[in-house]
């Protein structure tokens, strides 16, 4: 709600501010050019949501209207009549067809269809690619910097589990930072969600979770342009390993509870029961989408503002959006933060419902 | 909805969920377990020292509780071992006194004795030393006396009205 309202508020305020300055500054400009602009950022954006084949840090177009990249290209790897792998820099930043064993392949809408050599691509009347798509497993952007939170993640913790050896107990130097976090989730979001008794297997996945959430989301602010957690791949998948933790670790008294209420009258068992069972997707469903639409939603409005710099380029607007886009950028660094928990506790309060003792009714 | 479907990439997803679930393994084995258990060894050795403190002081407090009694015993033995001791001073005081009065009356008695005996020793040799005297002042007379025949007889008449009388 809060989101919600925050969002639509900047957008009136974006839209006061577009007509009036550009009402001012722009009425004698060539408003051909202004849409192009527009276009183009629009496209960035979108371009900038979407996962890549290769790893670019920054593109840039020369004078000449040449494209050009910096960066370095990633493993493709498809099933299609066997294991197909091959470096992206074949596709040349999706410019042109990859030939791959007599197989032709080409890059459409961030998607890998397969074409003839010519490269065509037909499309529906909803403007989908009928191409078929082959099975897709590559090394892209987003998997690329998984692994590299992965591995800095397991460097950090544990560098920081073999300092306690040897420091008696404590741990040294940016662990004694960490220590604090750790012990607020197994304090604060564990035990008083999960219960003292079986809190302790739960611990390490959401520990994980939470630094690799916070770790993930705080990289997406910073300029390398990476942004994993507004793939709904990615947060499915972290929502289906809370959903299958709670369905496996679940006491029959949680199952009790979904196919057999107690306490209601036997109708509305029946009525509960599927209702409640519903209610056991829905509930890591929701996790997927909340983390999902919070950071998608954080990106899209910082990049918009701060391509509002590059429509105005006027000494009102320019400043205006900069400083828009700082605070904004600050409230992301809370956003970082705060859906990491979000997700961590809702995660240890369905851990918490599905090995809750009830006795007492 | 539509937008999100088309947007799922299955490879994506794949790599997260082996990385991820190799990742919660992982440091399940290297970080977590052993930060979780150092520092839940950590906060067990707080707990049993602050433990500890608690019986030590305890047990202070039940020490200076015995001392306190002991040294309320020991004075009250000291008073008794004062009062006793007073006592027996006393007590021999009191008998020597007796004693040495006993003695006192004794020698006294004694003394008196013998002073009375002496005394009666000493006027019976003075009687006797008396009579001797007597005699020889007698004889010495008589002598005088008898010189001459007269004399002699007023002397016997003399003596014999004497005897007579006395």
């Amino acid at each position: 709600m809060y989101r919600n309202r925050l969002i639509k508020i900047l957008v009136l305020l974006l839209f006061v501010i577009t007509n009036t300055v550009s009402a001012q500054e722009f009425t004698e400009e060539n408003n051909s050019d202004e849409k192009d602009i527009k276009v183009e950022i629009k496209e960035y954006i979108n371009h900038h949501l979407l996962d890549s084949y290769d790893f670019g840090l920054f593109s840039w177009t020369t004078d000449e209207g040449e494209h050009k990249h910096f960066g370095f290209p990633l493993p493709v790897i498809l099933i299609d009549g066997g294991l197909k792998v091959f470096s992206s820099s074949k596709f040349h930043h999706g410019e042109t067809v990859a030939e791959v064993d007599g197989n032709y392949y080409k890059v459409f809408h961030n998607k890998i269809y397969k074409t003839d050599a010519a490269g065509t691509i037909t499309l529906d009347d909803h403007q989908h690619p009928t191409n078929t798509k082959p099975l897709d497993f590559s090394i892209t952007k987003n998997v690329t910097v998984i692994f590299l939170v992965g591995l800095f993640m397991f460097f950090m913790f544990s560098r920081m589990a073999k300092s306690y050896q040897k420091n008696n107990l404590m741990p040294t130097g940016f662990g004694r930072m960490l220590e604090p976090i750790i012990m607020y989730i197994r304090d604060d979001i564990a035990i008083p969600n999960i219960g003292k008794k079986h809190y302790k297997k739960y611990m390490s996945y959401l520990l994980t979770v939470f630094f690799f959430v916070w770790i993930i989301n705080l990289l997406g602010l910073t300029p390398l342009g990476v942004n994993v957690t507004n793939n709904i791949a990615v947060t499915f998948a972290l929502a289906l390993i809370t959903y299958l933790l709670t369905t496996f670790t679940a006491n029959k008294n949680y199952w009790k509870h979904i196919f057999w209420m107690p306490g209601v009258p036997g109708p509305m068992k029946i009525i509960l029961a599927p209702i409640e069972l519903l209610g056991t997707i829905i509930k890591p469903f929701s996790l997927m989408i909340r983390l999902y639409a919070n950071i998608t939603a954080g990106h899209i409005v910082l990049m918009s503002i701060i391509g509002l710099m590059f429509i105005f380029k006027s000494w009102i607007g320019s400043p205006l959006s900069f400083g828009l886009a700082f605070a904004l950028a600050l409230l992301e660094l809370l956003v970082a933060a705060l859906q990491a928990y979000i997700f961590t506790m809702l995660s240890a309060l369905y851990f918490g419902s599905a090995v809750e003792e009830h006795d007492d009714h | 909805m539509d937008k999100l479907i088309e947007q799922f990439s299955l490879g994506l997803f794949f790599w997260q969920l082996i990385l991820f679930v190799g990742l919660v393994l992982l440091l399940k084995k290297f970080a977590w377990g052993p930060i979780l258990k150092s520092v839940g060894e950590r906060e067990e050795g707080i707990k049993d020292a602050l433990d500890e403190a608690e019986n030590a002081r305890k047990e202070m407090q039940n020490l200076n509780a015995d001392n306190a009694r002991i040294l309320k015993e020991a004075r009250i033995e000291r008073d008794t071992l004062l009062k006793e001791a007073r006592e027996m001073k006393e007590g021999i005081i009191a008998e020597a006194k007796e004693e040495a009065q006993v003695q006192a009356n004794k020698v006294v008695e004694q003394a008196q004795a013998t002073i009375q005996s002496e005394k009666q020793a000493a006027i019976a040799d003075l009687k006797n030393q008396v009579a001797e005297l007597s005699i020889g002042i007698a004889e010495k007379v008589v002598r005088g006396e008898l010189a001459d025949k007269s004399k002699q007889e007023k002397l016997v008449e003399d003596m014999l009205k004497e005897v007579t009388i006395s």
